[in-house]
């Protein structure tokens, strides 16, 4: 493996703007640009302006596009309606978590998988493999695109100066190729903020036009640039899992609090799927013996907990933090948790955390953290 | 960013003051501020504590991570600074200033601290 890490069309440009930057699974990416905390302020009440080009995008076309896709996939991709998205997740035969994706319906038989992108390899060989017997190609579009987000409740108003494309008409979860600031773009409503917005896909020639053009009619309105840093506590307020923290092999999507995700009655393939199996056994263990369960902590003092921290209560290890982070918007302090199901109700009191050797208090809470007005 | 010259360096990060009465001004650098990001708790040590150089005597956590607070000299800490305990972002908007951390009454200096000049050219490098 090649250790030197791989830029992102807009690299020249984080540069000019002075960002910090960070390794993120082989990418250089701007983990801020200045303030963390103003960046994530400018989402939840402005715009923010990200680049999230590391993503690994995923082509699958072909007369079985859609068979390929629920036979590799925990969703019912059969129900996806053409210019619709869909969140749902690659599962081991095991049922562990191979990662979340979105799959967006691009035409007819034509499909676009967005993986995260430390998992982008595996999930490109796992679709690849899967495909044997299937009249479908997968193809691997990791460098054909570059991927703008424009996040927050300014951004529509931002993006409708620079496209035609009717927005209005764009729902949550839902995609359409346009022009955006004169170039093609497939523009989708969706993101991992908590927030309204969009992302791009676009060529990456055409990445630094599109950036700049979008600061230029955001800035007026408070548009930012933003780094993962902020990305991560917005995600985290808004509840959304994160693969390697919430979301790992050693889990299925039940585990995780996500079982919705599995379709058992998809018909496609007579009903047949990866991980079927074991996911069956997995959602009525869910059912039986609840495992520990994906819950909210919001601390009462200010030490941040982090992931790998245990969670205590009465003297015992009774979970362990998977995200944690000082959230802007609630002032203090929270965390996502996989605790036992005796302190998992919301309002629990006398939790704790191991923070370096001494106990902080938290209180459990139901996630999300923060949901925005619509 | 500047480094003031009035004040001497650790390659901790840490800055300290000019020295009246035998105590000293301690906190950390705008290119440590800078480069932990936002910092939202402060955990310095208490009056009567004694530290010594090159050794932890706090905590600073940001965003991100959590960072040790080395002492830049031995010695017995007079004051700390309550108002970065309730305001952490003072670090980063007023390091050298405001944010000041803690003041020690010092035992020993090292012999290796900087000069902002050379301060400077440490982190450039």
């Amino acid at each position: 493996m090649s250790t030197a890490p791989r830029l992102t069309a807009l690299d020249a440009l984080h540069r000019s703007l002075g960002a910090t930057m960070t390794d993120f699974a082989g990418w250089d990416m701007p983990l801020r640009y200045g303030s963390e905390r103003d960046e994530h302020n400018a989402v939840r009440t402005k715009a923010g302006l990200f680049d999230l080009s590391h993503m690994g995008e995923i082509t699958v076309t072909g007369p079985q596009a859609v068979e390929l896709l629920d036979y590799a996939l925990v969703g019912n991709i059969s129900t996806v309606g053409n210019g619709r998205a869909r969140y749902t997740m690659i599962c081991q035969e095991d049922g562990g978590i191979l990662d979340d994706l979105i799959v967006y319906r691009l035409g007819e038989t034509e499909y676009m998988v967005v993986a995260n992108a430390s998992n982008a390899q595996v999930v490109l060989d796992a679709l690849t493999e899967r495909a044997a017997g299937f009249d479908a190609e997968v193809r691997d579009d990791r460098d054909a695109y570059a991927l703008i987000a424009v996040q927050g409740p300014e951004s529509p108003g931002i993006l409708k100066q620079l496209t035609d494309a009717d927005l209005d008409g764009l729902k949550y979860y839902a995609g359409l190729p346009g022009t955006v600031a004169g170039v093609p773009a497939l523009i989708a409503r969706t993101g991992y903020t908590g927030e309204d917005g969009f992302e791009l896909f676009l060529k990456p020639e055409h990445a630094e036009g599109v950036w700049k053009a979008l600061t230029e009619a955001g800035a007026p309105v408070g548009l930012i640039p933003c780094g993962l840093s902020c990305r991560d506590t917005l995600r985290l307020e808004a509840g959304m899992p994160l693969y390697g923290h919430e979301l790992t092999t050693a889990l299925t999507p039940f585990d995780a609090g996500l079982g919705r995700v599995v379709k058992f009655e998809k018909t496609t393939n007579g009903g047949r799927f990866v991980g079927r199996e074991a996911l069956e056994k997995a959602a009525e263990r869910a059912e039986t013996a609840p495992p520990r369960r994906l819950v909210g902590l919001v601390a009462e003092g200010r030490r941040v907990p982090r992931a790998g921290m245990s969670v205590v209560a009465n003297g015992e290890v009774v979970g362990e933090i998977t995200s944690g982070a000082p959230s802007p918007t609630l002032g203090k302090p929270i965390a996502m948790a996989y605790v036992d199901a005796a302190v998992a109700e919301p309002g629990t009191e006398g939790v704790g955390v191991d923070v370096r050797g001494t106990h902080e208090p938290y209180t459990v809470v139901a996630l999300p953290f923060y949901k925005r007005r619509k | 960013m500047s480094n003031p010259q009035q004040l001497r360096y650790s390659k901790e990060h840490e800055w300290l003051s000019a020295v009246e009465d035998g105590v000293a001004t301690v906190g950390i650098t705008e290119h440590a501020a800078n480069a932990l990001g936002d910092i939202v708790y402060v955990q310095l040590p208490e009056v009567g504590d004694t530290v010594t150089a090159g050794e932890s005597c706090g905590e600073l956590e940001s965003t991100k991570s959590v960072s040790e607070l080395y002492a830049p000299v031995n010695g017995e800490v007079v004051e700390a600074n309550q108002d970065v305990v309730d305001d952490p972002a003072l670090v980063n908007t007023a390091p050298f200033e405001g944010g000041w951390l803690f003041k020690v009454r010092i035992t020993e200096e090292p012999a290796d601290l900087l000069s902002a000049d050379e301060y400077t050219a440490f982190t450039a490098g």
